[in-house]
């Protein structure tokens, strides 16, 4: 089981709740299949730095899950056949990078709390 | 232009010399690698704005000397920027804070 983040891009032109519909999609497709989600963040609407596919925008999403490895190979290709996803970045974590994310959401939560 | 007399003790307006040549200070302060000094140890892709810091004006990567980061950490700033890059946070190329 290793832990990976993914970080994807969806179609500025959804409804609020497609968006909702197609992330729910993508994190049900991984539970079913024995992975455990460790954290969720929905960043919303964001300027991209620059044009893909002639947009200028898009939703951010981040998940960040415990996985088999074999896991991932159908769950790009999941993102590769769905199109509403515009961009989609999967990573490993090591340890550095997971106790970095624990320090970041630990941070996150103070600020908002703030 | 020179005076006669200025001539004769040779001595040419606003032509200073010096006996010993000037101590120019040319050596710079020792560049050190920030990663180590501060500890940091993993390079997150996610926050733009903290790897706007080590990329010049065109969105290209700074090179080590003038950054002065250890190989290790360039590599990994490297592939952090090029990961944040791919997700359309950063621009490949582009007039940024220009």
């Amino acid at each position: 089981m290793n832990q990976y983040e993914t970080v994807f891009i969806l179609n500025p032109v959804l409804s609020d709740d497609q968006v909702k519909e197609t992330a729910k999609k993508f994190e049900n497709f991984l539970t079913e299949r024995g992975a455990k989600m460790v954290a969720k963040e929905d960043w919303g609407l964001k300027k991209l730095a620059y044009t893909i596919d002639n947009k200028k925008s898009g939703f951010y999403h981040l998940f960040e899950f415990t996985a088999p490895g074999d896991l991932i190979n159908d769950y790009e290709t999941e993102f590769r056949r769905d199109e509403r996803v515009m961009r989609y970045l999967t990573v490993k974590l090591d340890k550095y990078a997971i106790e970095w994310a624990e320090k970041r959401r630990s941070r996150m939560s103070k600020k908002s709390q703030a | 232009m020179a005076t006669l007399q200025q001539q004769a003790k040779g001595k040419k307006d606003g032509d200073i010399r010096y006996l010993s040549p000037l101590k120019i200070e040319t050596q710079e302060r020792k560049k050190y690698c920030r990663f180590t000094r501060s500890g940091i140890k993993y390079i997150d892709y996610k926050d733009p704005d903290f790897l706007m810091g080590l990329v010049n004006e065109q969105g290209k990567i700074l090179p080590r000397r003038l950054t002065g980061t250890s190989l290790k950490y360039q590599r990994k700033v490297a592939v952090a920027i090029k990961r944040c890059r791919h997700i359309a946070l950063m621009p490949f190329e582009g007039d940024l804070l220009k």
